[in-house]
């Protein structure tokens, strides 16, 4: 129940107690202060981090083919290893659990002009799915689709750089473009996290490509993400074993480790999501100790505070204060400054973090913010640990006979 | 109003243990103005401290307008107190950040009454002692007679039974104890109980009845010839 009164006279006692007011509300204040900073920073390495693995997919693998390096079963050293379209097939229909997408690429460099600006870039031949693997975004227009596909139509999507070099500040799509020789029309602009390079090239869909380029069923590459409810020892294994079954096909040595390479991000992700755990725990422990601080110095104060009001308590229980009006007063003025310090803590550090935050980039703290429900969580704890350390000593002034309290100065 | 039956005390002191009051017996009726009187260790403020429920007795009975005082828990003594009792102490302990009206208007806001007529009450307490246009000094701003009489007002404020001064002038000079008695015994001629403890004959003398107190037992009660308005020094 809201008691005007009793509010009246906390707020009297805390007015009127500055020094008192001030020290318990600042122990208070720059524990979450800390704590939000701390925090803040800890997860701002974590967001560099992410973004420095965030170029492709986190689950993708990549095979590709090139010459043998050992002799196997009648091959020579140095024979090409090229893959086809019925391996794609093959690989996609034994594997349909674990793989999320999977899409071809075969790629070459040519040259690109748009009326009086050329240039080279790379042009990718691939299926839709190699967006998602690149993890490149749309800007304008579309990614290529099944009916590109389908018609092997001479669209391209061009990247946000390409877009840049050759069109300046025009929008490029639904222009045309001269590729290799050949118009394409544009359809679309993305951007890659992958970086500049990334940003630079041109895909085309792979059937187009298999058409104006050699009219082959020539396969040079396969883009493939696992099936994120893999673990990472199951998608390891499942990379070793699509190796195994191409090596065999194409009678190549098990220790020729060039004719046909194969990348598993999992290897990857194995080192870095242990060290993104362990950051984790760095943080937890920087933002639980932090904490515990807290929590001693308001309980040291909270001590200090009753053993000081020891003489006025006594005063309060002989004008007839009841055991429960001394806690619930002392309790409750201790809520209040707790939270009142900690939301301005809370204000404060959150400021910081938005003010410096651009300036420590360069000190791999990525966008450093904490969650609002982090924050309120330490707070409710300071509270709670102020009501627990006040109780105490409340309860046991609220106990003792007004008669020593009196004598006490 | 109050009556005690051979009243023990004792406070253990390390493994020995004190035994203070050794069967007090004494009975004061309303209105009547005592004191007690006795040297340092006669056992009169662990009395007062008794009757005043600020402390419990071992053995015996002692009855509060006509109340058996036993298993006393710490809220029912609250509550008692708030209701009959009024307390001057020799040091005054007044709340050092509450003016003297608020320090009045304390017992009650624990009694519940409302804020607008705390301050009226409180307000013409302080006019009884004196003290109105004192009413927003803090502690700190008042001299000690005046501190001892917002003590006063505090303790009729709630209008008790009776009203429980410990060495009340103990801290004053003999012409503001003079002043501070006077207000007393203006209290106890409109019908009120007062309780004096102290060590000076003259402020005995003062009082209508004089209970002698020497190693924890009464040694004499008598009535006083004082005559009621006493001449001034």
């Amino acid at each position: 129940m809201f008691d005007i009164d009793r509010w009246r006279e906390i707020f009297q006692s805390i007015s009127k107690n500055k020094l008192r007011s001030t020290l318990s509300g600042f122990t208070v204040t720059f524990a979450i202060l800390l704590f939000t900073l701390l925090f803040g920073i800890g997860n701002g390495l974590q967001n560099t981090f992410k973004k420095q693995f965030a170029g492709d997919a986190i689950n993708s693998i990549n095979i590709w083919s090139s010459f043998t390096t050992v002799a196997y079963k009648g091959n020579q050293i140095g024979k090409k290893i090229q893959f086809k379209n019925d391996d794609f097939t093959f690989i996609k229909e034994n594997f349909s659990k674990e793989i999320q997408t999977i899409s071809p690429r075969n790629q070459r460099v040519v040259e690109v002009v748009n009326k009086n600006k050329k240039d080279t870039y790379t042009l990718r031949g691939v299926y839709p799915e190699f967006q998602f693997q690149e993890s490149a975004e749309i800007i304008e227009g579309r990614f290529l689709n099944y009916r590109d596909i389908n018609e092997k139509s001479k669209v391209v999507a061009i990247g946000r750089l390409v877009e840049e070099d050759l069109f300046g500040q025009l929008s490029a799509v639904d222009k045309q473009l001269k590729v290799g020789g050949i118009m394409y029309k544009i359809i679309g602009v993305f951007s890659d996290p992958g970086g500049d390079n990334e940003e630079r090239f041109i895909y085309t869909p792979f059937t187009t490509m298999q058409r104006l380029y050699g009219n082959t069923e020539n396969l040079d590459e396969f883009g493939i993400t696992y099936n994120p409810d893999l673990s990472i020892n199951e998608a390891i294994a499942f990379g070793n074993k699509m190796l195994r079954i191409l090596k065999e096909k194409y009678d190549v040595s098990r220790e020729d480790q060039r004719a046909i390479g194969l990348y598993n991000n999992a290897s990857g992700n194995r080192e870095v999501s242990n060290m993104m755990i362990g950051l984790g725990i760095l943080i937890f422990i920087i933002g639980f100790g932090t904490l515990i601080a807290g929590v001693v110095g308001i309980s040291n104060i909270m001590v200090y505070v009753v053993s000081e009001r020891t003489k006025e308590l006594g005063i309060r229980k002989a004008v007839g204060a009841t055991p429960k009006d001394i806690v619930t007063m002392i309790l409750q003025e201790s809520i209040f400054i707790t939270a009142i310090s900690g939301y301005f803590g809370l204000i404060l550090g959150v400021g910081i973090l938005k003010v410096a935050g651009p300036s420590l980039e360069e000190y791999f703290i990525l966008n450093p913010s904490i969650s609002t429900p982090v924050v309120i969580g330490a707070t409710v704890t300071l509270i709670i640990a102020g009501v627990i350390a006040g109780y105490l000593p409340a309860k046991r002034a609220a106990r003792i006979k007004p008669v020593v309290a009196l004598s006490a100065d | 109003m109050i009556k005690i039956e051979k009243l023990h005390k004792s406070y253990p002191i390390g493994k020995e243990s004190i035994h203070v009051l050794k069967g007090i017996d004494l009975h004061i009726k309303e209105g009547e103005f005592v004191s007690i009187m006795g040297s340092s260790g006669s056992g009169k403020s662990t009395l007062l401290n008794i009757v005043g429920l600020l402390d419990i007795h071992d053995e015996g009975n002692y009855y509060l307008n006509g109340e058996l005082i036993k298993d006393l828990n710490e809220k029912k003594a609250a509550i008692l107190r708030n209701k009959f009792l009024g307390f001057v102490f020799q040091s005054f302990n007044l709340i050092s950040y509450k003016t003297a009206l608020e320090n009045v208007s304390l017992p009650l806001y624990y009694k519940g009454v409302s804020r607008k007529e705390r301050n009226e009450i409180s307000m013409d307490y302080l006019d009884k002692v004196g003290l109105k246009d004192w009413a927003s000094h803090l502690p700190n701003e008042l001299s000690g007679g005046q501190k001892q009489r917002v003590a006063i007002a505090r303790a009729l404020v709630t209008k008790p039974k009776v009203v429980l001064a410990d060495e009340p002038t103990g801290a004053l000079d003999s012409i503001t104890s003079n002043s501070v008695m006077d207000l007393l015994k203006d209290i106890n001629n409109e019908g009120m109980t007062v309780f004096v403890i102290t060590h000076e004959e003259e402020i005995a003398s003062q009082t209508k009845r004089i209970v002698r107190l020497k190693d924890g037992v009464i040694v004499s009660d008598e009535l006083t010839k004082a005559p009621k308005t006493p001449l001034h020094v």
